[in-house]
């Protein structure tokens, strides 16, 4: 007999609202006028993040197992995580509506007569506002899902609008595409390495929720082949979404090649979400194999920040700097689950939310050096930025010295946070690595900034635009959000350490 | 709130009010941070006057919670060692300002910049002195390279880029590795006593001794690269040649003391057992140093060069000292720490001059200034005899109390730290005759002498030089009660002299 399922309503409000207005936004492309319609999606989009805020600040404190049977666990670490993507999707909304990013009809073939009637005709793909809803959506659930399917289906519900969106860059549109062909192949197979490693764990326990296959570890069934496999093969589709070696080789490509607020929103916000279901997945389910897997973490962990360090050293895109300098904190990030204890948990929010800021921030600069072709990421041309446009250069440079973790940054909190715990374990060569790859990477942050300010700047036709109040809001946001985190971090920490929980 | 609270924001505060006055207004500026940096000098000496010598711990104590989850507070308080290194940041600050007057004019950026750069600086200088929590002191170590980062690459000369990233990476590797060892302290200290960063109370861990040679590691490389000591010391000559003499005052006079002054307090305070495992290697490392610096003095043709190398082998003699682990060594160290702060500012401020006026750095582009320019020559004269440490001026009580205190422990590294002496008396000698003695270069015929304001701010300098050398009892009273703490924190006590000698 089928029993209909009780619904906690409340507490799956935030991602419900957040569906709802991508809903919205789809009927809206379908019945109202081309003229509307952009600032119809933006207020949908804007309102329904908002509103999806507000409820899940009402109902912070419930917590539950049972809120969509169990698929779905509503505790400290899901409030504090989706909160923290509600707050960064709002600023890259505000990027994405900031004009002139989009192609004007994506189905046209570059280069084409159609593509050029359709600039003529001032069209543009509002549909990117649904489709960022979606993602949305879909990051909110991924770190909250306590099963594999459900776990599936979100990162699924994620990915699938990120690489349509990779490709609807406005410039350079080949490369876009390419781009966004490229992350939907090698996502595509991630995601089946991750359904593969899925399978592999019910055959082990028999089940596919997490508490069950933690249940099934501590009463050590055997079959120890089938748990390793099932861990391994759902490392390598969690570790691609992160962009971790030897999973980073899209994360460069897709940086570059996917519009520039694009970039920003899946650098800060997919990396909270990925980075918040790998928690769950190893606290909750896996902690009781930790012999097995912590050591593969530890060396991937080690690996990730050296390549990310080291690769970043000869980049010449701006747009590439960044994302090696991303595939670096997805190395230090990785501590945070070695770590494996609560401070681990802690550590890890605070980093999420400190790296988020400054990420939106850095991409948000990004989109307003530009040429009269459009931006411009080659990092040559950005000499002397600092003399043109000192207040922008000294904000791009902030969010710089945080990334490298120089004190009273965001950044450096967030770094010492991280390791502490990780010393806390025990796992004292990661801290170590840690601090060595900190040294190599602040060289190539410090190189983008004797660029900026310490050379003379060529004459050259690269302006830094007058940016909209949008954009200079999200810029200003993140840098008060990096120093005042990095001067009187306890702002955060505090609730870091009220929400870092999870419940089993 | 403690007077080194309001001593800390003085600068901060004048580094605010620079931005009410208008960026075209440079001489208002100028007099803004001036009067600002006297304002300070007085607090200071308000301390100074209040201080009492005779009590042993902390003075002028103030913590309050800062970062609770971590157990972190803004905790400050000084002994007799903090004092004198924050009186010579507060003294030394106001004549850089004074006799580098018109050094910011021709920078990267504007001369507003140049002194709210300066004013940040002084203000984290007293804060890394003050605190007495290890984060606070970390925190503040690391965010002081920025503004002089900015210093060098933004009004130095030269190669000034370059030389301001090399100083910033050297120093940010260190302080990588220490705040790996901050990390593991914090830990342990939340195994034992609760997680905590209070010096006094982290002094009283039990750490194992594999561990103790680690953390001591971490802490001893950073300050090894700060002070700087053979082998850290590749990033000196070339800042030192880069920034402007305003710059190197602060750097190599109060800044690299924080080196020094963080192996007192945190090296040997923290980890006594790892200080006596590693001391027969850090004698070594600092005999190198002296006898290096010396010899590559000597060598110098470049007149910024010759000050840098000479200071590296007096950061020798100090961290001698202090590893020799008497209280003459100590104190003498700590002496020698001031000493070294005035007798480089007096270098750097003439030899600034001197370059300014000339348009050269080179040594053999001087020549007969004794004739041309009375006033400067003898200025650098008594500057030089201050570097070779002449009885009768300062540095001379301080190397000599450093030799006393180890010969009585290493009489070997004694006698070979005295042959830097001889070193020093020729590096001075040569540098002096080359550039004041001989005949008159016909390009420096047209050279003026020292301008009013310039006499005021040497004056000063040269005065301490002097009285420093015959009454040096003030100053090592302050010194003593802090030197007799550390060394029975690290359980040391004097050698006796040995009977019939």
């Amino acid at each position: 007999m089928f029993t209909s399922p009780n619904l906690n309503y409340a507490l799956l409000a935030p991602i419900l609202i957040v569906l709802a207005g991508a809903l919205l936004g789809v009927g809206v492309e379908a019945f109202a006028r081309k003229e509307l319609r952009a600032p119809l999606q933006l207020g949908i989009a804007l309102l329904s993040v908002a509103a999806a805020f507000l409820q899940l600040m009402r109902v912070r404190d419930q917590r539950s197992i049972t809120a969509a049977i169990d698929s779905f666990s509503f505790d400290g670490a899901t409030v504090f995580m989706q909160a923290a993507i509600l707050v960064l999707s709002f600023f890259a909304i505000l990027l994405i509506s900031d004009g002139g990013n989009f192609t004007a009809q994506a189905s046209a073939i570059p280069g084409s007569e159609d593509e050029h009637s359709s600039i003529a005709e001032g069209k543009s793909q509002t549909e990117v506002f649904p489709l960022t809803l979606f993602a949305i959506s879909g990051m909110m659930l991924f770190p909250a899902a306590t099963d594999l399917i459900t776990l599936f289906v979100a990162l699924e519900v994620l990915s699938l609008p990120l690489y349509l969106m990779a490709g609807l860059s406005r410039r350079r549109r080949l490369l876009s595409q390419e781009a966004a062909l490229k992350y939907f192949l090698l996502g595509a197979y991630s995601s089946a390495f991750f359904l593969f490693g899925g399978a592999f764990l019910y055959g082990y326990s028999g089940s596919l929720s997490l508490n069950s296959i933690a249940i099934a570890i501590s009463s050590n069934t055997g079959n120890d082949i089938f748990l390793l496999l099932g861990i391994v093969f759902l490392m390598v589709g969690l570790l691609f979404k992160i962009g971790a070696v030897p999973f980073h080789a899209w994360t460069p490509d897709v940086y570059q090649g996917a519009p520039t607020p694009i970039t920003g929103f899946m650098a800060a916000c997919t990396k909270i979400a990925a980075i918040g279901a790998m928690l769950r997945i190893f606290y909750v389910a896996l902690a009781g194999d930790q012999v097995q897997w912590r050591p593969i973490v530890t060396v991937i962990s080690i690996v990730t920040m050296l390549v990310g360090a080291i690769a970043a050293m000869s980049q010449r895109d701006v747009k590439r700097t960044l994302a090696f300098s991303s595939i670096a904190h997805a190395g230090f990030l990785l501590t945070g689950i070695v770590a494996l204890n609560q401070s681990g948990l802690k550590a890890s929010l605070f980093y999420l939310v400190a790296y988020g800021f400054a990420t939106i921030g850095a991409f948000a600069v990004v989109t307003l050096v530009r040429d009269s072709a459009g931006e411009v990421t080659d990092i040559n041309r950005w000499v002397g930025l600092g003399k043109k446009s000192p207040l922008i250069a000294g904000s791009f440079c902030l969010f710089l010295l945080s990334f490298g973790g120089i004190p009273l940054t965001s950044g450096f909190i967030a770094k010492f946070s991280i390791f502490t715990a990780a010393y806390e374990s025990g796992n004292t060569s990661v801290v170590v690595f840690g601090v060595l790859t900190s040294a190599i990477a602040l060289f190539f942050y410090l190189r983008v900034i004797v660029m900026l300010f310490f050379t003379e700047p060529k004459s050259d036709a690269v302006t830094v635009s007058v940016p909209s109040v949008k954009v200079s809001f999200v810029v200003a946001a993140s840098v008060i959000v990096t120093i005042l985190l990095g001067v009187y971090p306890s702002l955060l920490l505090n609730s870091a350490q009220t929400f870092a929980t999870f419940l089993r | 709130m403690s007077l080194l609270t309001v001593l800390e924001l003085t600068p901060l505060v004048g580094a605010a009010l620079l931005y009410a006055v208008p960026k075209t207004n440079a001489k208002l500026i100028k007099q803004v941070a001036f009067v600002l940096s006297l304002v300070a000098l007085a607090i200071s000496a308000l301390i100074a006057y209040r201080f009492k010598s005779n009590v042993s711990g902390m003075q002028f104590v103030e913590s309050h919670s800062w970062i609770s989850n971590f157990g972190i507070r803004y905790a400050v308080g000084i002994d007799g060692l903090a004092l004198v290194l924050i009186l010579l940041t507060t003294i030394l600050t106001p004549i850089v300002f004074l006799a580098g007057w018109n050094e910011a004019d021709n920078g990267r950026w504007s001369v507003r910049t140049f002194y709210v750069l300066m004013l940040v600086l002084e203000s984290s200088m007293v804060g890394v002195f003050a605190a007495t929590d290890v984060f606070l002191f970390y925190v503040i170590f690391e965010a002081m390279l920025i503004p002089v980062y900015l210093l060098i690459g933004g009004y130095g000369r030269g190669e000034r880029a370059a030389a301001a990233m090399k100083f910033l990476l050297y120093s940010l590797l260190g302080g990588l590795l220490m705040l790996a060892a901050v990390i593991g302290i914090y830990i342990i200290s939340t195994n034992q006593i609760g997680g905590t960063f209070d010096t006094a109370k982290l002094a009283t861990l039990h750490i194992d001794s594999g561990t103790e040679n680690f953390l001591f590691l971490g802490f001893f490389i950073a300050f090894a690269i700060k002070a700087p000591l053979w082998p850290f010391h590749t990033w000196l000559p070339s800042a030192a040649k880069s920034a402007t003499p305003a710059t190197s005052v602060l750097l190599l006079g109060v800044l690299d003391k924080v080196g020094t002054y963080g192996m007192i307090r945190f090296c040997i305070t923290l980890f006594p057992h790892a200080t006596k495992t590693f001391t027969p290697l850090i004698i070594a490392l600092s005999i190198i140093s002296i006898l290096y610096g010396a010899f590559m003095a000597i060598g110098q043709r470049d007149i910024n060069g010759l000050i840098a190398f000479t200071s590296i082998s007096h950061f020798g003699f100090i961290v001698l000292g202090i590893f020799a682990m008497t209280s003459q060594g100590i104190s003498g160290a700590t002496l020698y720490m001031v000493n070294h702060g005035f007798s480089t500012a007096a270098l750097f401020l003439v030899a600034g001059w001197m370059i300014a006026r000339r348009n050269s750095s080179q040594i053999e582009d001087f020549g007969g200034l004794q004739r041309v320019t009375p006033v400067m020559a003898w200025s650098f004269f008594i500057a030089g005899m201050s570097a070779l440490a002449l009885p009768g001026i300062s540095s001379f009580v301080s190397e000599f109390l450093v030799l006393v205190g180890t010969f009585t422990r290493y009489p070997v590294a004694a006698i070979l730290g005295t042959t830097g002496i001889v070193l020093a008396a020729l590096y001075v000698l040569i540098t002096v005759q080359r550039s004041l003695h001989g005949p008159v270069a016909p390009s420096n015929e047209g050279i003026s002498d020292l301008n009013l304001r310039e006499k005021i701010s040497i004056a000063p300098v040269i005065a301490l030089l002097v009285i420093m050398g015959f009454f040096p009892k003030p100053v090592l009273d302050w010194i003593n009660p802090s030197t007799n703490q550390t060394l029975q924190a690290a359980g040391y006590t004097d050698p006796l002299p040995k009977a019939g000698k």
